[in-house]
């Protein structure tokens, strides 16, 4: 086993493949942020204990900042960015906008990713449901309401 | 018309695509690192600090510290500083988290590690801690405020002789209740990007005012304003937090001149409950006297706020006494416990918010004690003037709101004692909500294109409140254009002035000046035309004589005219709307809340929040607001409290585990809000006030009633945990 | 965090190879160590990642009707596996009551045992008096802030709890952890797993340096079990205390109870005294069942700011009995 603590890793993030050379120490979160410009992703306590790094990882929701990018190699991961395809808004996205589900705005890529990947989940039965799985995305302007309202629309726009 | 209209955000699509970009996330070229170094006890001196370890750690370009920063023009400050020393000036230390280093390096990796190998040496000193929690303690370490330029209120206050109407009442209430200090914890940590251009400095910064920054950086350095441009495009939540500027923003500033590149320091989460401001602190002793009528004969309001040993921070707390209730009698007062902690600051709904707290849980057990309905005790202390001066109200419909609110709850029709559901007890409870109305001075601009195309420029602040849609709504209403068709520049100040987003105020003062520009602009065009200004709309892009069929297009007039552009300017002064009346902004919250008496547990179930604020340019975002303010109201009253280690002189949990926030799965979907129908002509052109913080009202005290309802238990110390509701 | 080397197990044997050198540490999902790291919890010079290790996720029935749950099966994957939440409901239960969905779609059932104490003077950025972190140091919390504290167990030289909820599930299912290190297996009950603080509060459980848990065995289901999870938010919370049940019942009789509560000590603790009295006894019978539990407190021990706690556990352990017995099969 090589044991490096700088090293070059591969990996495909929003559909794009990058290879980047990083510090061990480095996260996901810093990886996207700070090397890739990919600044959608928000820190909003690099602890795990907010949920604003909320990205996808091999299709599912995780926080970057708890990540070692170094572990990411070989990955998939698509952000915030990633989501809109061809300039058109994922119907989360579109959701959000409808349901006023954000104010300030800066917990809400975290939001949509967590809720783009809960209705694939499917816990999405009922709101009490919604609730306690999108608990875990802290907003302090608090939307909370209206989040679940988006969750909603959204699961009925991809039925409709 | 767009004003009035629930227009989506306009910010909408860039804030879902993560394409707004916020303070740290802006990234310049040859950009350093820079992470801070904080003190690790309440009281002493900085006797040596070892940098060796620091800076051999790779990456790591300089660690600056007291010693080697030069002397600023003015070691103290005041505001728009948020505390009166400025950083890294001397080796005293006044808190525990107090700014002592700061480490640059080229990633972020190496400045984190960097400095955590700072080896700092201190000399302790006996550090004044915070009292115990017990009113006689408190009273005895409170004494008289000193304005070191924080007040913003006055501090004491008396009507008649109250002591004597409170003693001779036929029923009394006396009682103490307290709040301990809480975090603002906005989502988006405080961050700064500073980079100089020969002596010309900018500055990017999660701000609420982008001119103080400016200001006193200016004021730093001995430059001129003009020199030092600010730019904040959006905010990541503030509550209060970020008005006045912080140590990491002047460090930032000093740090990238010395070190010739520029300086981003993002705050860790521990970062915020180190150096920044926070809501301290705070015990009132309420006294009300009444008859057997539940007429209040006395309202005594003692209140003593925890502050910094530098400077006095008050709490306004006796506002919501000076303000909601008709009362012969008044006697207000406000001291400080100045003890080794970090400088507070306000908090969103700074004065009500705790104020109202104390007063609308003494009503509730003046009512229990008169065998009164709490709404009805409310009702019959309704003040038609304002209690304090005796001036009228510039608009005041809170008796709608409360009848609108009661009937929307379904107040009168609960049941007198509370029914069960399965394990849980259910209670209802109510109270007032109060705020203040804060104005300051704006100016704004538009510029009307031909092809009917506007821009609107204010150098005001995005921290999510809306006014991002709201002011090109305005714009939009007076020249008759779809919202689509004006673009708003703000953020900067290269741009005019513009107020503060903090104190309620920007959609009645800097929404003011939009308006006035606006129709700076639509006279300008009438000119043009050949119309009067005082009698012409605008409407689907054209211009014509209220009430006449002829119009023209915005694109025919200017032509004709050869003007490309038609550039309005206004302004909002406060002094020239409103003299001679009082403005505030009521309501009422009627909440619904289940208690497990065996668990300790509580939780929400159903809230109504019906409000009188004047006119209400956007309902969407207003909605959003007062409902945000309720959840602000919920975490203040169930769960929010920041506990302090009397033993080590910090604040223990300094992270989003150990304080804990409202999370989605406590805010149910049953909250109402709803607005009485009202104009406010003279607060402000536009017509209303402000919705910001008024939710945030009232609401810990209508739960702490619904919890009396419910269980009988009257609780006077938030937050109502665990441990309290099986005692 | 402190600089380290990073490298990748390709096996098992790789890993515990690698794993026994000295300032090594594993990592699976991530969710405490890199927090570790970050506070200065943990120091170490090589950090070998278990993630890309092929075939411990996977959960199957064993032969006498237990299940074997592979320690890198990713928490939330266990909670909705479905001969979990059928037939262990307590601790499918305890992990959807942990942490964030996030969180669990990165924490393995190997690695969240580990998770270490959510003492405020022990997760402070800051090293703050602590002998977890720097034994001989003294414990802050014993006359400071220990409102969250341990009621059992505890000693002068800590007064921690464990935080986790899966453990305490664990626990009350008897479940055994596999350990794999360089000579072969060594199977701990998960009861023995974690230990008390003693004089030694910085070893918390009988792991020993390089072993690696591999699986989690349980025994035959417990249908009739429930997890209750007091906090004073609703989610995403650490518990202020919980309670961890499973009844083998014969009609409405306990013919066996296993409580184990959460968050009261350094381990899951099990009320064995009142576990003993419950045999035999009716599930329905509210009053006896209130007496037991109420009688089974005779080592708890409050400290300066957590009496509370005392009486909160017992109302967590009824409430928890009657739950479990309400659970169906």
């Amino acid at each position: 086993m090589k044991l490096r603590s700088h090293l070059t890793i591969t990996l495909r993030v929003n559909g794009l493949v990058r290879q980047e050379q990083v510090d061990a120490r480095t996260t996901l979160l810093d990886l996207l942020r700070e090397h890739l410009d990919l600044t959608g992703t928000k820190k909003g306590c690099n602890f795990g204990e907010c949920g604003a790094c909320t990205v996808h990882l091999n299709g599912r929701r995780v926080n970057g900042c708890l990540v070692l990018a170094a572990s990411a190699d070989g990955a998939e991961v698509t952000t915030i960015e990633g989501l809109a395809a061809d300039g058109k808004l994922h119907p989360v996205q579109q959701a959000f906008i409808d349901l006023d589900a954000f104010q300030c705005g800066y917990c809400t890529p975290g939001q949509v990713m967590s809720a783009v990947a809960l209705i694939r989940e499917g816990h999405t039965r009922s709101a009490a449901e919604i609730r306690e799985w999108m608990s875990g995305n802290l907003c302090r302007c608090s939307s909370y309401p209206q989040i679940v309202a988006a969750v909603e629309a959204a699961m009925d726009a991809k039925e409709g | 018309m767009s004003i009035g209209e629930p227009l989506p955000r306009i910010d909408g699509p860039i804030k879902v695509t993560g394409a707004a970009r916020y303070t740290a996330d802006v990234h310049v070229t040859n950009m350093l690192y820079g992470v801070l170094v904080t003190a690790s006890i309440p009281a002493g001196k900085v006797t040596g600090i070892d940098k060796s370890n620091a800076l051999a750690e790779a990456g790591v370009v300089r660690v600056f510290t007291h010693e080697d920063m030069p002397r600023a023009r003015s070691p103290i400050a005041g505001p728009p500083f948020a505390h009166s020393f400025l950083p890294l000036q001397d080796d005293q230390i006044r808190h525990e988290g107090q700014v002592i280093a700061l480490v640059l390096a080229e990633t972020l990796e190496a400045a984190e590690a960097g400095a955590r190998k700072v080896r700092v040496r201190c000399a302790p000193t006996l550090a004044k801690i915070p009292a115990t929690l017990a009113w006689p303690e408190i009273d005895r370490a409170a004494e008289p405020p000193r304005n070191t330029g924080y007040f913003f209120l006055e501090t004491d206050f008396s009507k008649g002789n109250a002591g004597q109407n409170l003693a001779s009442a036929p029923r009394h209430i006396a009682a103490v209740y307290s709040q301990p200090s809480r975090h603002h914890n906005p989502m988006e940590p405080s961050a700064v990007l500073a980079l100089w251009d020969g002596d010309a400095l900018t500055v990017y910064d999660s701000t609420q005012h982008v001119f103080a920054v400016q200001q006193g950086l200016a004021a730093l350095f001995g430059i001129p304003p003009a020199s030092v441009r600010v730019i904040s495009q959006h905010t990541g939540g503030a509550f209060g937090l970020k008005g006045l500027i912080g140590s990491h923003e002047a460090l930032a500033a000093q740090a990238a001149r010395i070190a010739g590149r520029p300086v981003r320091i993002a705050l860790s989460r521990a970062n915020m409950y180190s150096f920044l401001g926070y809501q301290p602190r705070i015990v009132q002793k309420m006294g009300l006297g009444a008859d057997e009528k539940g007429i209040l004969a006395a309202v005594t309001h003692d209140v003593v706020n925890l502050t910094t040993v530098t400077d006095d921070y008050i709490e306004a707390t006796t506002e919501a006494s000076k303000a909601l209730y008709a009362t012969p009698t008044m006697w207000l007062r406000h001291r400080a416990e100045r003890a080794n902690v970090a400088m507070p600051t306000a908090m969103r709904a700074p004065g009500e918010g705790p104020g109202m707290w104390a007063l609308e849980s003494a009503m509730d057990e003046l009512a229990f004690d008169l065998g009164m309905d709490p709404l009805d005790l409310r009702l019959a202390n309704y003040a038609e003037t304002d209690p304090a001066t005796g001036a009228p109200w510039s608009s005041k419909k809170l008796r709608e709101a409360y009848e609108d609110g009661a009937r929307l709850f379904g107040w009168r029709d609960r049941p007198r004692s509370p029914r069960r559901d399965g394990d849980w007890i259910v209670g209802q409870g109510m109270a007032s909500c109060l705020m203040g109305t804060f104005r300051f001075p704006s100016r704004a601009q538009v510029r009307l294109h031909c092809d009917g195309t506007a821009i609107v420029e204010t150098g005001t602040q995005d921290i999510g409140t809306g006014v991002l849609t709201i002011f090109p709504q305005i714009a939009a209403d007076v020249l008759g254009v779809s919202v689509s068709m004006i673009e708003f520049k703000m953020g900067d100040t290269t741009l005019p002035e513009a107020g503060p987003t903090y104190g309620s105020s920007s959609t009645m003062g800097v929404g003011a000046a939009v308006l006035a520009a606006a129709q700076d602009v639509r006279d300008k065009l009438a000119r043009l035309a050949n119309l009067p200004p005082a009698g012409v709309s605008m409407a689907e892009g054209r211009i014509g004589r209220t009430g006449a069929a002829e119009s023209f297009s915005i694109a025919e007039v200017m032509e004709r005219a050869g003007e490309p552009e038609i550039v309005g300017t206004g302004s909002f002064d406060p002094s020239k709307h409103g003299a001679g009346y009082s403005m505030r902004t009521f309501g009422a919250i009627f909440v619904e809340v289940g208690v497990d008496l065996e668990l300790g547990l509580l939780r929400l179930r159903r809230a109504v929040g019906s409000y009188s604020v004047g006119r209400v340019v956007n309902p969407r975002t207003a909605h959003a607001q007062l409902l945000g303010g309720i959840v602000w109201g919920w975490g203040m009253a169930a769960m929010e409290q920041s506990a302090f280690e009397p033993t080590l002189g910090r604040f223990l949990s300094k992270n989003l585990a150990g304080v804990a926030i409202p999370v989605n799965a406590d805010i149910p979907s049953d909250i109402s809000i709803h607005f009485v129908d009202e104009v406010d002509d003279k607060a402000s052109p536009i017509g209303g006030k402000g919705v910001g913080e008024l939710g945030a009202t009232g609401v810990a005290a209508a739960i702490a009633n619904a919890v009396f309802h419910a269980t009988g238990k009257r609780i006077r110390a938030l937050p109502i945990t665990p441990e309290k509701l099986i005692a | 965090m402190d600089s380290f080397a990073y490298g990748r197990a390709a096996g098992i044997e790789d890993a515990l190879a690698e794993g026994s050198g000295p300032n090594t540490v594993f990592l699976a999902g991530g969710t405490e160590l890199l927090n570790w790291l970050r506070l200065g919890i943990a120091k170490p010079e090589r950090v070998i990642d278990l993630t890309q290790l092929n075939g411990l996720a996977e959960i199957m029935r064993l032969p006498d009707g237990g299940l074997r749950i592979g320690a890198l099966a990713r928490l939330n994957d266990v909670a909705l596996n479905e001969d979990v939440a059928r037939g262990y409901p307590v601790l499918s239960q305890a992990i959807l009551k942990s942490a964030s969905a996030q969180l669990r779609n990165l924490a393995t059932i190997g690695g969240n045992p580990f998770q270490r104490t959510r003492c405020g003077y022990f997760r402070a950025e800051d090293d703050l008096p602590c002998n977890k972190r720097n034994p001989g140091s003294g414990c802050s919390a014993l006359n400071g802030i220990n409102d969250r504290h341990a009621i059992f167990g505890w000693s002068e030289a800590c007064v921690a709890t464990q935080p986790s909820d899966p453990a305490a599930a664990l626990a009350a299912l008897d479940a055994i952890f596999v350990a794999a290190h360089k000579g072969g297996e060594r199977r701990i009950k998960a009861v023995d797993f974690h230990t008390l603080p003693g004089d030694t509060p910085h070893i918390e459980n009988t792991i020993r340096h390089g072993e690696l848990i591999v699986g989690i065995e349980l025994p035959v289901p417990a249908p009739h079990s429930a997890y209750l999870k007091l906090r004073e938010r609703e989610s995403y919370e650490y518990a202020v205390v919980s309670a961890a049940v499973a009844l083998d019942l014969e009609g409405e009789r306990i013919s066996r109870a296993r409580i184990a509560l959460g968050s009261v000590a350094l381990k899951p603790w099990r009320l064995t005294e009142a576990e003993r009295s419950l045999a035999g006894v009716s599930a329905n019978d509210s009053a006896a069942i209130r007496k037991i539990i109420d009688g089974s407190f005779g080592e708890a021990k409050a400290l300066t700011h957590n009496a509370y706690k005392i009486t909160l556990a017992k109302n967590a352990a009824v409430r928890a009995v009657r739950l479990a017995a309400a659970a169906s099969s």
